[in-house]
C-alpha cells in the first residue's frame, strides 16, 4: 500500500468513527465497496428470492382479507429488492450482472428461503418469524455507514412492520380456532422456528468478516446479540398464542436477563448455504425460468422505446 | 438468446404533498419515460408517499464531486456577514 492511500484509508476510518455517512462517490477502500456489493446484493437477492415461498399460497389464501394482505406484503418484497438492487448499483456494479450472479448460483441469499411451505400456517410463522428477525437486522442497519444502504433500509423499515403484523395475526386467528388449526399453526412454528434463528448468522466466534463490518459500522451488533434480542422479543409472543418453542432448553435466566436457548444445527446451515437445502435447486429453477422466459418481453420494451424515439427524432429534424 | 439491452436508470422525485418540494425517493429500470413513470407509481407511492412525480434520466443528472467539496464549498464559510447576527443592534429594538 503506498502512503496516499494508507493515508486516505486513516481518513476514511476517521470519517467512520465520526458518524459520517458514506456516499456512492467518495473515496473508498476497495474492500469496503466489494463487501458492500456482497452484501447489498445479497439483500436484494433474498427480497426476491423470498417472493416464491410465499408466492405459493396467494391463489390459496383463505378468504379475501387474507389474500390482499399477503398480494400487498410479496408486492412489497418486489419493491425492496428493487430498493437494494439500486443501492448496489450505485457502486458499479450493474442489475444484470447481479441477476447473472444469482441465476448462475454464484450469488448468495437468505437460505430461510430454501424451505418448503407446507401449509397456510407457514404464511402465518413467515411473517411473524421470518419478517421478524429481518426486521431486527434491518432496525439495524438503517444507522449503516454506506448512504443509499441505509436510506433504501429506512423505507424498507417502514413498510416491514406491516408484513410481521399480518403474519401474526394469522398465527392469532389459527391458535384460536379448531384443534386442527392450533396443530397446523404449532407444526409451522416447530419448523420455522431453527431456520428464523440460523437467519442471523454463523455464531460471533465463527463468523470472520464480524470485527471488519463493524469497525466500518456495516454491522453495528453482532450475530449472537441480534439473535438473543429475537429471541427475547419473541418467546413472550409464543406463550400468548399458547404455542411451544421446539426448544427443551429454552429458559429464562433471571442473572443474564436473556433467554437461555439450546445449541443451533449449524451443520444443517452449512448445508443449506452450500446448496443442500429442500428447495435450492427449486427455487433458481423458478428464478432462472422467469428470467429467460421473460427477456422477449424486455427486448419488446426496450425495442420499442428505441423505434418511439427515433420517431420523435425524425420528426424534429 | 439475443445480446440484451439493460433498461436505462431514472432517478424518482416525489412530491409528498402540495405545497412540498419534490425531493429524491430512489431509482429504477425502465424501457422508456412513460414506463419509468408507471413504475415509479408502483413501486414508490404504494402508501399514499405523494401526489407528484419527477422523473429524471439519471445519465441527465450533473453532480458535483466530493473532492471538489472545499473548492465549492469552502468559500462560504468565511462570509459570516451574510448572516443577520454579524450585525450590531441595540437590544431594546424590536421587531428587526
Amino acid at each position: 500500500m503506498t502512503a496516499k492511500e494508507l493515508n486516505l484509508e486513516t481518513e476514511f476510518q476517521a470519517r467512520i468513527d465520526r458518524g459520517e455517512s458514506i456516499e456512492p462517490k467518495d473515496w473508498m477502500p476497495e474492500k469496503y465497496r466489494k463487501t458492500h456489493i456482497r452484501q447489498i446484493s445479497q439483500h436484494a437477492h433474498s427480497e426476491v428470492v423470498g417472493m416464491l415461498p410465499e408466492g405459493n399460497w396467494i391463489t390459496r389464501a383463505p378468504n379475501l382479507r387474507r389474500k390482499v394482505g399477503l398480494l400487498a406484503k410479496v408486492q412489497d418484497e418486489a419493491g425492496h429488492g428493487l430498493y437494494l438492487y439500486s443501492a448496489a448499483e450505485t457502486l458499479g456494479i450493474s442489475r444484470d450482472e447481479m441477476f447473472e450472479q444469482l441465476h448462475a448460483g454464484k450469488a448468495k441469499y437468505s437460505s430461510i428461503f430454501n424451505y418448503p411451505t407446507l401449509s397456510w400456517a407457514d404464511i402465518g410463522a413467515i411473517g411473524w418469524l421470518v419478517d421478524g428477525a429481518a426486521i431486527i437486522n434491518q432496525v439495524m442497519l438503517t444507522r449503516t455507514s454506506f448512504g443509499p444502504y441505509a436510506r433504501a433500509m429506512v423505507r424498507i423499515c417502514k413498510e416491514e412492520s406491516f408484513h410481521q403484523r399480518q403474519g401474526y395475526e394469522i398465527m392469532i386467528g389459527l391458535s384460536q380456532g379448531t384443534p386442527e388449526q392450533k396443530e397446523l399453526a404449532q407444526d409451522a412454528l416447530n419448523r420455522f422456528w431453527w431456520p428464523s434463528l440460523m437467519m442471523f448468522g454463523p455464531k460471533d466466534e465463527e463468523s470472520p468478516n464480524t470485527e471488519q463490518s463493524v469497525k466500518w459500522k456495516i454491522k453495528r451488533k453482532t450475530n449472537d446479540e441480534l439473535r438473543q434480542q429475537f429471541i427475547d422479543i419473541t418467546i413472550p409472543q409464543a406463550e400468548y398464542l399458547g404455542l411451544t418453542v421446539p426448544d427443551p432448553a429454552l429458559k429464562w435466566n433471571e442473572k443474564r436477563g436473556h433467554y437461555d436457548f439450546g445449541d443451533i444445527d449449524w451443520e444443517e446451515f452449512w448445508q443449506v448455504v452450500k446448496g443442500n437445502g429442500p428447495c435450492n435447486a427449486e427455487r433458481m429453477a423458478a428464478r432462472n425460468k422467469a428470467w429467460d422466459e421473460g427477456a422477449w418481453v424486455r427486448d419488446a420494451a426496450m425495442a420499442y422505446a428505441e423505434k418511439k424515439s427515433a420517431r420523435v427524432e425524425s420528426k424534429v429534424a | 438468446m439475443s445480446e440484451s439491452k439493460e433498461w436505462p436508470i431514472w432517478e424518482v422525485f416525489i412530491r409528498s404533498k402540495n405545497g412540498l418540494e419534490h425531493r429524491h425517493a430512489g431509482s429504477l429500470h425502465a424501457a422508456d419515460a412513460e414506463m419509468a413513470l408507471e413504475n415509479a407509481r408502483d413501486v414508490y407511492t404504494r402508501r399514499q408517499e405523494g401526489v407528484s412525480l419527477w422523473i429524471v434520466e439519471s445519465k441527465h443528472i450533473v453532480a458535483s464531486n466530493p473532492s471538489d467539496m472545499g473548492e465549492l464549498f469552502a468559500p462560504a464559510a468565511d462570509k459570516v456577514y451574510r448572516h443577520p447576527t454579524f450585525y450590531d443592534l441595540p437590544e431594546e429594538l424590536k421587531h428587526i
